[in-house]
């Protein structure tokens, strides 16, 4: 029963606060002869699995590391193209480990605006009158809750789907959001958010949800 | 408890089917548009989901839920996408969806010869075994709640 992450979006859609609680990382490191029975492509400046998933490496993976170094993006370490490399028969056997691409900052703030997008086109397709935008979005293997405040702040969080007491940690971020934050005399409206208190308590109420299973006492 | 409305969507975006019973507010939109709004944004919900997710995914995105609804969400591995907007008091459609897909769209429009794929389904016999179908589902009430 986890928290994944935290995102505080503003009211234009703009991310100001990002917080990764646990990131579980599946990777799979394999050592591989030539040929490589895995077809691997480009996708958003990373080389990712495309067919030939196997032993924990699925498709959609990226290419984290080749032979213990990491790369970076398209490219090895030295600044070779990763695809032109494994075409290579000299350089096997190498070890290439892969896993789910960790999002990148921009990557993060893209997301955190498609969803200020999309949580209002949730309330205008609304076949019912009165309708708030997207609360509650579920998936297999996580659910993300957002609460809206009245001056337009989203707070967003990723958790577990069988976590309980969300509700009640989303009042509580805001609560700690309006303490250190904004009665931060440093802290400017809708920008990003660098207060080391809101931080510290933003961590242990997280904590305390995980552990409890059900924050707070009341209401 | 009740069932609001029904889409269906092909592999292209193209709107097959769409049918209402307890809608209390149209979209502000012609229909047309409403369809490729739907679509898009559970293109954007797709795709916003496959990059957040912490774990690897089995099944994707499945539902979500505002103040007063909640839509349901099922797509076949042919790219055909059911979306169900019901009342908050149904928590799982996905069983009611994949009946739809499996006993009504597949016996009635798939096995149809006269049925074209990728068209809008005008099958009566399809039309009215689901229109019954979903007034059967033990959460419809002709008298939304």
């Amino acid at each position: 029963m986890v928290i994944f992450s935290v995102y505080l979006v503003n009211k234009a859609g703009g991310l100001i606060y990002q917080y990764d609680n646990y990131v579980p990382r599946a990777e799979a490191e394999k050592t591989f002869s030539f040929p490589l029975d895995l077809v691997l492509k480009h996708h958003d400046e990373k080389v990712v699995v495309s067919f030939g998933q196997r032993d924990g490496i699925r498709v959609g993976h990226a290419v984290l590391s080749i032979n213990g170094v990491d790369v970076i993006g398209k490219n090895t370490a030295e600044g070779k193209d990763i695809l032109e490399y494994l075409k290579d028969a000299s350089n096997y056997p190498v070890s290439i480990r892969f896993g789910r691409a960790r999002l990148s900052s921009n990557e993060k703030l893209m997301l955190a605006s498609m969803f200020h997008s999309l949580f209002a086109i949730g309330s205008q397709l609304s076949p019912d009158a009165g309708s708030s935008g997207i609360e509650m979005l579920e998936t297999d293997v996580f659910k993300l809750h957002c609460f809206q405040t009245l001056t337009g702040i989203k707070f967003i969080v990723l958790a577990d789907p069988r976590q309980s007491g969300i509700d009640a940690l989303l009042r509580k971020i805001y609560e700690i959001y309006s303490d250190f934050a904004l009665k931060n005399p440093f802290y400017s409206l809708e920008m990003p958010i660098r207060c080391e208190l809101f931080d510290q308590n933003l961590k242990s109420a997280l904590e305390i949800a995980e552990k409890a299973g059900n924050f707070g006492a009341g209401s | 408890m009740t069932v609001h409305n029904l889409y269906i969507f092909d592999r292209n975006g193209n709107c097959l089917f769409y049918n209402e019973w307890n809608r209390k507010k149209q979209a502000g939109i012609s229909k047309d548009e409403e369809f490729k709004l739907m679509y898009g944004m559970l293109f954007s919900i797709r795709s916003f989901v496959s990059k957040m997710s912490p774990l690897d995914m089995k099944e994707g995105f499945l539902s979500f839920q505002t103040s007063k609804y909640r839509l349901h969400y099922y797509e076949t591995p042919s790219g055909l996408k059911f979306v169900l907007n019901t009342d908050l008091s149904v928590s799982n459609a996905r069983d009611t969806l994949q009946h739809i897909y499996s006993n009504l769209y597949v016996e009635h429009i798939v096995k149809n010869p006269v049925c074209v794929l990728g068209h809008g389904l005008d099958s009566e016999l399809f039309s009215s075994r689901l229109d019954a179908f979903i007034r059967a589902l033990p959460y419809y009430s002709p008298r939304a709640a």
